[in-house]
């Protein structure tokens, strides 16, 4: 929590005021019995009703006063927690931007955004509350016991016992209480969890007809969560009769002692009552300091997940790069290059890959499920920095480029691409923000996407729905592809992007990049032969190693992988003609 | 049909403020009904309760004799016996109150144990309820929506449950104790402090309605910000491809800024009711203070003048003795606290109602109709062929099919399947499939091609009835399928879906989820039929590795042998493979076809398949366009028609 707090400088000055207002409130509240007394002692007992006017009237006042100071205070801290929080959710989500791929595998997406939600919204509530309580708890507590003192310091006494009696007996229970919590959370979790996983597979459960055995996994996780919940609370509810126990006890002792008190002269009836006033206010604050305590270590798990995103340092970065430095060319050059992955096993996945593409080259890259395909293309666009060996690309190492400079210059259609919510347009100025409604339509032309977005009611302007759902798999990717030409790369990337893009489809897109990106160097990656084969060059990758590289034919000829794959994708076909 | 898991995003948290159920009454008596069993117990917390609240009050009360004891005392000076009275008040005083203390231990732990008990049943009814509601309903309801059921509606329920009912009977109490005491002290006083209490009502209410616009302003924010997120860190990497990391910052900022203002007056307007009140209770305390002692001394005590007289104006009650006007004071001080209390738990319990509600509109939701009567039985077959039912597992099933005569056949369960005419829509409007016919016979392996939204996954939905379609225009074994017991029909069938699903536990586990009670052996060889065996060998612990959520610790391909293991492992007659292994490369899918093949050996098969070399071995190729069938036929026959399938087909070489 405290790493936290220098979010909270830009409205620091409601951190500062909101307490600052809290003072004048406690001051208020704390004078007000006192003035209760004397209104009791000296106006209503001596008869003198001028005296309770006047003091009546100083008590209306310091009530007004008290309520205008209050309200500040609960403006004040609204702006400085939800100011703070803001601040928070706006460092994490610029903090995210700035990860590498290598970053964000490292946390899932589902932790990533129960960070930015949940875990903020807790922090913030708990800001808020301490802005008001962690000032006013202790403040009260000081000025209640200062005027119970100066109602009478013998009747003050009673404090001595009770105060510290009090403190234990609350420490321990909370110590006891709160590793109970932490199951019962973490129960919590796993239990929606289990929720979860069941709605996602809700298909599955009722093709197997496994609903019975769900609901008896449900129905364990449910218990064991309503055990947890009782085990924790079973303490919890020991503090409040425990704290009424020592209130009444309290106020029992000092109406005994006062008495005394009274009857031997020392003190005055109405002043009893007020000093029972301070009884209440000063156990009450000692509650609530507790509490702020228990708060503060039931938040510290969210600010720790928080201080975990904020405390990554982004393993990408400019440091070396050259910002005047822009990609002039499309070659492109692996150099004994070796690849882990710092979240993995710690084994290789691509081994000393040496490779040279020239500028304008197609390139196809086949191989099977896990044999590094994505992992060596994502090189180039340096979404992760080689582990060994170096990529050049326009004759510079990749690092010496800036990631704006670098990354428009090569173009990278992701395999689990994505739309987001908003029109078709601007979706793909995603690719390029200035593009014309000409620009626009040729590259879905050449994406073959043109035709079904003019089918379109709202054409262009048709919106996506979040994730773009409305749209279908393949109309999705070729949408993906032609944002990805909006940029005008001179290093295109298609990372199995026509997966689900029928044959013909897919070749006329890949006969209208040929036609007008001559220049661009255009990568490949494919499961279909037939999406590669014309290439000036496949790569046939195998466990993280380069097997081979050639044409179509030679590879035909002289590669056994590529031959199987081909073989599988060809047999039995066309035997008709 | 993939819908993304959204996680549970906050919205379990804050009150919701401003929410109000279409029907409390009825909600609410619903709501007891599930404490009906416990009426006892129920009884017993609401007599502590008042135990509890009244020890409360009545400790305020004794005040009022004490302290009229010391000041009779001082008006005299006499002090003889005065500390022996007080004694006494004191030691009745400490009695209730302890009593009070112990009532209030006694209904928080019975509370805690019955709400927790309630609670638990209520999830698990809506859990139970969910399980048995038809595939349709996950179509028009998101994960997120559903979750929310169970998280931030179950809470709200369990606060108003466990804490709010209680407080709100503690409040009640005791603002009529107070108001009775008042009364009996001073009705004037009363009368007045009505008055005022009126006043600061109207203001509680004027804020409240404030605060719950506000609240539901910040709750549209937050909706925004969160969505935000969602979507923008789930293509984090598609964010990065294209540079957009600066855009993306400002919008969000934009959003986030929108937030904070929006939360920070839901949260000045919630906070500032505490102030308000606690401090008009000093004014009013002040004011009825002077008021008081305006009528102590400007009312002549009138039994000095005459007895029946002060009869009289004493019915009235207009008198007051200095510790009656200082007890009248403290009762000022706790009237309004309760009070305001008590409008808030009533928003609360309003909120907690509106939520209840939801979860039992989905507790109310008509579960998936099965009128199925032809059940799925183990049976024999005799020398003759007959078909007798029996309990041991013989791996023959026959369909036990009781007939209206009284008389019940058996028929053998084969896996024959039949679409006579089909159309089929989801919504009633647009037509999925269009005059589907079709026969697959036992044994046979049926495809299905076309594009994404042609119906392919439409027609399996409707043979293991996740949809329903009119009498009669579906039959299995020659069996109307409406007349299946759903379960038995299912059980029949296994799905390989495009997405798998698998569940957290070990790889074990997840292959047994087609058959519950299977051996390692049947595991293990259905695990190799797969070509998984191979793999889960180098998983660290084998069979038994834990897979997490999901099983993201595998790759798209490895789950899908996993699932295809799942389904060999259940053993059906008739196997639905949904673009089963769209992600296993084709020279691994080519390892596995021997396996794929062995389990398709004696089955009828359907297989919806994107890539053709899957589908081009199968008995029937129908190709879907728009719903209908426009071409079937095998392989041979469909490319010598050179229709949509030869395009389709050769489009892979057309440039050759």
């Amino acid at each position: 929590m405290l790493k936290l707090l220098k979010y909270a400088k830009k409205y620091g000055i409601y951190a500062i005021l909101s307490p600052l207002a809290i003072i004048g409130e406690v001051c208020m509240e704390v004078r007000i019995p006192f003035i209760m007394g004397r209104i009791v002692d000296e106006g209503i007992r001596a008869g003198d009703i001028d005296a309770i006017k006047s003091l009546g009237l100083q008590m209306v006042i310091m009530a007004l006063f008290s309520l205008l100071c209050g309200a500040l205070a609960s403006r004040f801290a609204a702006l400085a927690g939800m100011g703070f929080g803001s601040e928070v959710r706006k460092a994490i989500f610029n903090k995210v931007q700035d990860f590498s791929f290598g970053n964000i595998d490292s946390f899932s997406t589902a932790s990533l955004i129960t960070r930015m939600t949940t875990d903020i919204n807790m922090v913030q509530m708990t800001f808020m509350m301490m802005c008001r309580m962690f000032v006013r708890s202790p403040f009260m507590f000081i000025a209640a016991i200062y005027y119970a003192v100066k109602v009478n310091g013998n009747l003050a006494m009673v404090f001595l016992f009770v105060i510290p009696f009090m403190a234990i007996v609350i420490f321990a229970v909370a110590s006891k209480t709160l590793p109970r919590f932490k199951v019962m959370f973490e129960k919590y979790d796993l239990f929606n969890a289990k929720i979860q996983e069941n709605l996602i597979s809700i298909r599955v459960v009722k093709a197997f007809v496994r609903s019975k055995h769900e609901k008896d996994k449900f129905n364990y996780s449910n218990e064991d969560l309503k055990n947890a919940s009782i085990r924790a609370e079973k303490l919890m509810i020991l503090t409040s009769p425990f704290m009424m126990l020592m209130m009444n006890g309290c106020i029992i002792a000092v109406l005994w002692f006062g008495s005394r008190l009274i009857t031997q002269g020392q003190m005055e009836v109405g002043m009893l009552s007020s000093f029972i006033s301070y009884v209440t206010q000063i156990l009450m604050s000692l509650m609530m300091i507790t509490a702020i305590f228990v708060m503060a270590v039931m938040s510290k798990a969210s600010a720790n997940r928080i201080n975990e995103v904020l405390a990554v340092i982004p393993d990408i970065s400019d440091s070396q790069a050259d910002p005047s430095l822009k990609v002039e060319n499309g070659s492109i050059e692996f150099k004994n290059v070796s690849f882990r992955y710092s979240t993995g096993t710690g084994k290789d996945v691509l081994q000393n890959i040496n490779l040279k593409i020239n500028s304008g080259e197609t390139i196809g890259i086949i191989g099977g499920t896990g044999s590094s395909k994505t992992t060596l293309v994502q090189l180039i666009p340096r979404l992760y920095d080689t582990s060994d060996g170096e990529v050049i690309v326009s004759g510079h190492n990749v690092k010496e480029y800036t990631l704006n400079n670098l990354r428009d210059s090569v173009s990278m259609v992701l395999q689990k691409n994505l739309l987001f919510s908003g029109t078709i347009a601007e979706n793909l100025r995603w690719g390029d923000e200035n593009a014309t409604d000409e620009e626009i339509r040729a590259a879905c032309e050449v994406a073959q996407a043109k035709d079904f977005v003019e089918s379109f009611p709202d054409g262009f302007e048709t919106d996506l729905g979040q994730g773009g759902v409305n749209v279908s798999g393949g109309q999705k990717q070729r949408l993906c592809i032609a944002r990805a030409l909006l940029k005008k790369p001179k290093i295109l990337i298609l990372d199995d992007s026509t997966s689900a893009v029928d044959t013909a489809t897919d070749a006329n897109i890949r006969e209208g990049l040929s036609k007008t990106l001559a220049d661009t160097t255009k990568i490949i990656i494919a499961q279909r032969i037939s999406s590669v084969e014309h290439a000036d060059k496949i790569i046939v990758l195998d466990n993280g190693r380069i097997n081979a590289v050639g044409t179509h034919n030679e590879l035909l000829n002289n590669n056994e992988i590529y031959k199987e794959v081909y073989q599988s994708q060809l047999e039995g076909s066309v035997v008709n003609e | 049909m993939s819908k993304k898991p959204l996680p549970p995003v906050g919205k379990g948290h804050g009150k919701r403020a401003g929410e109000k159920p279409s029907n409390p009454l009825k909600t609410f008596k619903r709501l007891i009904s599930y404490f009906a069993s416990n009426k006892f117990t129920l009884i017993l917390i609401f007599i502590l309760v008042l135990f509890s609240s009244g020890a409360s009050i009545f400790g305020t009360y004794m005040l009022q004799p004490i302290i009229n004891t010391l000041a009779d005392a001082l008006k005299v000076q006499n002090f003889d016996g005065v500390m022996s009275t007080i004694a006494k008040y004191l030691v009745i005083m400490g009695i209730v109150y302890i009593v009070g203390v112990i009532a209030q231990y006694v209904y928080r732990k019975k509370m805690l144990i019955f709400s927790q008990n309630t609670l638990c049943i209520i999830r698990k009814e809506l859990f139970e309820k969910m399980q048995d509601l038809p595939i349709r309903f996950f179509d028009t309801h998101t994960h997120g929506e559903l979750m929310s059921r169970f998280t931030s509606d179950v809470d709200t329920l369990r606060e108003a449950i466990s804490e709010g009912l209680v407080q709100m009977i503690t409040s009640a109490l005791t603002v009529v104790g107070t108001l009775v005491m008042m009364l009996t002290i001073s009705p004037l006083l009363t009368c007045f402090v009505l008055i005022m209490t009126m006043v600061v009502m109207v203001l509680v209410k004027v804020i409240g309605k404030k605060s719950a616009s506000f609240f539901r302003k910040q709750q549209e924010a937050v909706g925004k910000v969160n969505g935000y997120i969602e979507e923008l860190i789930e293509g984090q990497k598609v964010v990065k491809v294209f540079c957009r990391e600066n855009k993306t910052k400002e919008e969000f900022s934009q959003l986030n800024e929108n937030f904070r203002k929006a939360a920070t007056n839901a949260h000045t307007f919630a906070s500032i009711l505490m102030p308000i009140t606690n401090n008009l209770s000093y004014v009013n305390y002040a004011i009825t203070a002077i008021l008081g002692a305006v009528i102590i001394l400007s009312i002549p005590d009138f039994s000095a003048i005459s007895p029946v007289l002060a009869f009289f104006i004493g019915g009235l009650k207009l008198a007051l003795s200095i510790g009656a006007l200082v007890s009248f004071l403290q009762y000022t001080r706790q009237f309004y606290m309760p009070l305001t209390q008590l409008a808030q738990q009533f928003n609360h319990l309003l909120a907690a109602l509106a939520g209840a509600e939801r979860i039992f509109a989905i507790i109310d939701e008509t579960p998936e109709v099965d009128n199925g009567y032809v059940r799925l039985v183990n049976a024999k077959l005799d020398k003759d062929g007959n078909i007798s039912p029996c309990s041991e597992r013989t791996g023959i099933w026959a369909w036990e099919h009781p007939h209206e005569t009284g008389e019940t056949t058996y028929t053998l369960l084969k896996g024959d399947v039949v679409f006579d005419d089909v159309t089929f829509s989801y919504d009633g409007k647009k037509d999925v499939l269009k005059n589907v016919s079709l026969f697959a016979n036992h044994g046979q392996k049926i495809a299905f091609v076309g594009s994404t939204g042609a119906g392919k996954t439409t027609i399996t939905n409707l043979i293991n009835r996740f949809y329903d379609v009119p009498d009669g225009k579906i039959r299995y074994d020659g069996i109307n399928i409406k007349k299946i017991k759903k379960d038995d029909l299912r059980r029949s069938l296994a799905m390989v879906l495009q997405d798998t699903h698998l569940f957290t536990g070990t790889v074990r586990e997840n292959i047994a989820y087609g058959k519950l009670d299977a051996t390692d052996d049947e595991i293990i060889a259905a695990a190799k039929l797969s070509n998984a065996h191979s793999f889960i060998e180098r998983l660290p612990e084998g069979y038994d590795t834990m897979l997490t959520s999901d099983g993201a610790n595998l790759s798209q391909g490895q789950r899908q042998l996993l699932a295809i293991a799942r389904a060999a492992v259940a053993n059906p007659p008739v196997l639905i493979l949904d673009e089963a292994t769209s992600s296993i490369d084709t020279r691994t899918e080519r390892l596995i076809e021997k396996g794929m093949d062995q389990l398709m050996e004696g089955r009828t098969v359907f297989v919806i398949a994107h890539r053709l070399s899957t589908v081009r071995n199968a008995d029937a190729i129908m190709v879907l366009e728009h719903g209908e069938i426009i071409e079937r036929g095998n392989h041979e026959q469909l490319i010598s028609q050179k229709g949509k399938y030869y395009q389709l087909y050769t489009g892979q070489f057309e440039l050759d």
